[in-house]
């Protein structure tokens, strides 16, 4: 092969290039909205959980801490005896341990966990990292709808994210 | 120089403390200008990124905050170096490029020295930066610096032949050596009979243009010549044990001397501060902008190849250097040579 | 010094033992130069020792282990979906293609068959994992050879593959997407021509490759007739992936293996190459790239609908027995022996990462090149780190 042309054609490309506009997002002034399945923070719904402590058997890093307390309910029907049911005492997720890898919130048996796309959530000290139970209450603002799916796809029954 | 302007300064003493205040004032100016422009921005374009943003407009300033970030560094000597010779080396380096900058014309009066032999002055006095990296491998008491200075070494020797040939051409086309008189001679030149635009000595010395800024390439040590920078491949070449304002003499000097080596091309092949029409005291003015305007350029051509090509083997390079560069340049000198008898 | 403590004995003794060596280490007959861990031209910490006359290598030798994460017996003390979130960090750039392997392992115990559609985009994404982690390659070859701009091309383009995974999985480099019987969720909509657009992105990327690196006079110059593999000897050391088919021999676990996955419905091409030099490696490479962008396109024309996932019980208990499975990853091989004891993770897994029998070629490789192309040789032998130490 004969060595010029192939040598002028290199500089093309990076010619070409450098007229073409730069692809660079100029964060923290401009910020790209991550997709909405995006793995950023896991928000909890604390109504919903009834401390069966699935998601903390199941994480492999065993980052979440449960402490849950018994306390009594009304009866359904008029007459009936009061019912027991487990309330949170305390629902903390360390993120410095966290591997974002969502078994938790796929093993929970009563949608109690969200994925949000939030991941701004740096801190300076790494006891920050833990998010406690109204922390974790919070991100449940920026948990997104789940997106329609593609053509083809049978629709979940009861979908889960 | 002065008295021509009509000015009288007074002393010698005085006019040449002036001539030395322009150059140190060149060297880190030109320098910024050039690492800027091209390094900074026209790298990150070609990369298809921004490149420096923060620091003043669009990053205008990075450079000079990186210069003001080395200057505060500790000053680390090794502990087995030779201190005297470790200290001089970025000096050496610095002082080769101080003296390119004497003999560039920027106007008709507007040249540090007006020296009869210019162009084979600055040839000369280049070469001295390849003691000043001898002498920084060898100072550093690192076997794998003193690898990468004699690398640099046998490279900006073999180099400097082809460079030298290539500028030959041009001296026998002008017929002097001076600087001033090659610029001249491309403005009072004409192309078959048409006098309008000159005679730029690219027109007929493109094979000589070619090979000077080939070989300007690997004297900066520049991809695709940077095996001694790159030995980052294995570690860092002759500026390992470099720290702080000394590595920014280093860096000075190699952005330096390309901004020295773009204006000498510039001069020689391109007209130098030399624009059609322009004559008198307005060229004294004009004149610098459009040497810079030339340097952009020819910096620019230098700097594309550097983004473009990945770096050649050192027997690579020698063996095009010896076996491809020389022979072409010595054509070009015959060539040169027959057709300036014959016209 | 008139009365010298112990201190001041041991330190004159360790000043003149440390004399000693620098003066051996002077000599240039048998220096010993020592690349890495930490360098930039290993990818990760790999320390390879070479001993040289001058410029060339007499003696070079790879010493691993300096990322060992003791996957195998983690995997041992996880269940069945833990493992697979782990195997996505074994080869980090070629992410979901770590997960199927195992899977299929897996499901093969079970005895249970993912249906179609899973199957079908879990070849989609094995192949996005493929070109992820190849086209780092390209870019990334570029920089070790001196060509600092290829390799920002090759992130800028690489953008787009990861922002389709995150679409679809939710994360850009770890998708742990996979199930035991299909996949976790479907494609979101719009997914499907987004993703004809990135196969367009990545075709027109490989061409600028070819024209900026493949056909440089310089680049040839460089890798042409260096680190020459002849298949016999490559096939002695294990080699596998794009690496041995640059030596020209005609093999691919994609086309070879009868797997569940979808393959056999599209209609693509092993390239191969004769020379088995550096730059045989790099062509192969830039082939399988383009290659995969058009296995992908077929597979998103053909997509059959159905759902993702088959009837598997919630806690998942694979049946005792043992199976192998292995497939064509991104760096060559990848397989997998799962044991399992019918409990709810597997007894114990051997993890075969393609990398590791890839590297272990360089002693005999590296003998009598000269020290700039050892970087050459290392970078077109193409390892990762996680995947040779696991």
């Amino acid at each position: 092969m004969p060595p010029i042309p192939g040598l002028l054609k290199g500089l093309g490309v990076t010619f070409r290039t450098m007229l073409k506009p730069a692809v660079t997002v100029q964060y923290p002034h401009v910020k790209e909205a991550p997709p909405t399945r995006a793995r950023g923070v896991i928000a909890l719904k604390e109504e919903n959980c009834t401390v069966c402590m699935l998601c903390a058997r199941e994480c492999p890093d065993w980052c979440i801490y449960i402490e849950g307390y018994k306390d009594k309910a009304p009866p359904r029907r008029e007459g009936g005896k009061p019912r027991t049911v487990q309330k949170l005492d305390r629902f903390d997720i360390d993120y410095s341990l966290c591997m974002y890898c969502g078994i938790c919130v796929e093993v929970c048996p009563f949608d109690a966990l969200f994925w949000s796309p939030e991941f701004e959530y740096s801190e300076v000290k790494i006891a920050d990292l833990l998010h406690d139970k109204s922390k974790l209450g919070e991100w449940m603002e920026t948990v997104p709808e789940p997106p329609a799916l593609e053509r083809g796809a049978e629709a979940k029954k009861g979908a889960k994210k | 120089m002065c008295l021509t302007l009509g000015v009288d300064f007074g002393a010698y003493w005085a006019t040449t403390l002036l001539k030395v205040m322009v150059v140190l004032g060149l060297i880190p100016a030109g320098a910024i200008i050039l690492g800027y422009v091209f390094l900074l921005k026209m790298m990150s374009h070609m990369q298809s990124r921004l490149g420096p943003m923060e620091a003043g407009p669009h990053g205008s300033l990075q450079l000079v905050a990186d210069g003001l970030k080395f200057i505060q560094k500790e000053d680390i000597f090794p502990e087995r170096s030779d201190r005297f010779v470790f200290a001089a080396a970025p000096i050496v380096v610095l002082l080769s490029t101080f003296l390119l900058y004497i003999v560039i014309p920027a106007g008709p009066r507007l040249i540090i020295e007006d020296l009869d032999t210019g162009i084979f002055f600055a040839l000369a006095v280049s070469s001295l930066s390849v003691l000043g990296i001898l002498m920084a491998g060898w100072a550093s008491a690192n076997k794998y610096s003193l690898i990468g200075a004699l690398r640099a070494a046998g490279q900006l020797i073999a180099y400097e032949l082809p460079l030298v040939l290539a500028v030959v051409g041009v001296v026998i086309q002008a017929g002097t050596m001076s600087l001033q008189g090659i610029v001249m001679a491309q403005a009072d030149g004409e192309i078959f009979g048409v006098g309008i635009i000159g005679n730029p000595f690219l027109l007929t010395q493109f094979i000589g243009f070619a090979l000077f800024l080939v070989a300007a390439q690997a004297e900066l040590t520049q991809a695709p010549f940077d095996m001694p920078v790159a030995e980052s491949e294995l570690v860092a070449g002759y500026m390992t044990e470099y720290t702080g304002f000394r590595f920014l003499f280093f860096f000075m000097g190699e952005f330096g001397t390309a901004f020295a080596f773009s204006a000498i091309g510039a001069t020689l092949f391109l007209g130098g501060w030399y624009v059609p029409g322009v004559h008198g005291t307005l060229a004294d003015v004009l004149g610098p902008l459009v040497l810079g305007a030339k340097i952009m350029l020819v910096a620019f051509f230098i700097f594309w190849f550097r983004f473009s090509y990945p770096r050649l083997r050192e027997d690579q390079l020698q063996a095009f250097a010896w076996k491809f560069l020389i022979p072409l340049s010595l054509l070009n000198i015959a060539v040169t040579g027959v057709l300036k008898v014959a016209f | 010094m008139t009365v010298t403590t112990d201190w001041q004995k041991s330190a004159y003794i360790a000043g003149q033992a440390a004399d000693a060596r620098v003066n051996v280490e002077l000599e240039t007959e048998g220096m010993t130069l020592n690349l890495g861990p930490q360098h930039p031209a290993t990818h990760g910490t790999l320390r390879i020792v070479v001993r040289l006359d001058g410029e060339q290598v007499v003696w070079a030798e790879p010493i691993c282990g300096y990322m060992h994460r003791g996957y195998e017996k983690l995997c041992e003390v996880r269940t069945y979906p833990q493992v697979t979130t782990l195997i996505n960090r074994i080869d980090w750039l070629g992410h979901f293609a770590n997960e199927v392997p195992f899977i299929l392992a897996a499901e093969r115990l079970m005895g249970i068959e993912a249906p179609p559609r899973a199957q079908w985009i879990r070849t989609l994404f094995f192949e996005m994992a493929r070109i992820a982690n190849v086209s780092l390659f390209l870019g990334d070859m570029g920089i070790q050879l001196g060509a600092i701009t290829p390799v920002f091309y090759a992130f800028r383009d690489r953008e787009y593959v990861l922002n389709l995974m995150e679409a679809a999985t939710g994360g850009r480099f770890h998708p742990n997407f996979d199930r035991l019987g299909g996949l976790k969720d479907d494609l979101p909509r719009g997914w499907v021509d987004e993703c004809h657009g990135v196969m367009a992105r990545v075709v027109s990327f490989c061409q600028e490759m070819e024209d900026l690196l493949m056909g440089n006079r310089i680049f040839q110059t460089r890798t042409r007739g260096i680190g020459v593999i002849p298949a016999a000897v490559g096939l002695e050391y294990g080699l596998s992936g794009a690496n041995i088919r640059a030596s020209g021999v005609d093999w691919d676990l994609r086309r070879d293996e009868d797997s569940p996955l979808a393959w056999k419905h599209c209609d693509w091409k092993v390239w191969t190459h004769p020379d088995g030099d550096s730059y045989a490696r790099y062509w192969v490479r830039l082939q399988e790239t383009r290659e995969s962008a058009r296995i992908i396109t077929q597979l998103l024309d053909g997509l059959p609908s159905g759902s993702i996932q088959a009837k598997v019980p919630r806690i998942i208990k694979v049946p005792p027995g043992e199976a192998w499975c292995h497939t064509e990853n991104p760096l060559g091989e990848m397989g997998y022996y799962v044991v399992s004891q019918g409990g709810r993770g597997p007894f114990r897994v051997k993890i075969r990462s393609a990398s590791f029998n890839n590297i272990s070629i360089v002693p005999w490789l590296l003998r009598g090149v000269y020290v700039p192309d050892v970087i050459t040789i290392l970078a077109s032998l193409y390892f990762i780190l996680g995947d040779i130490d696991r």
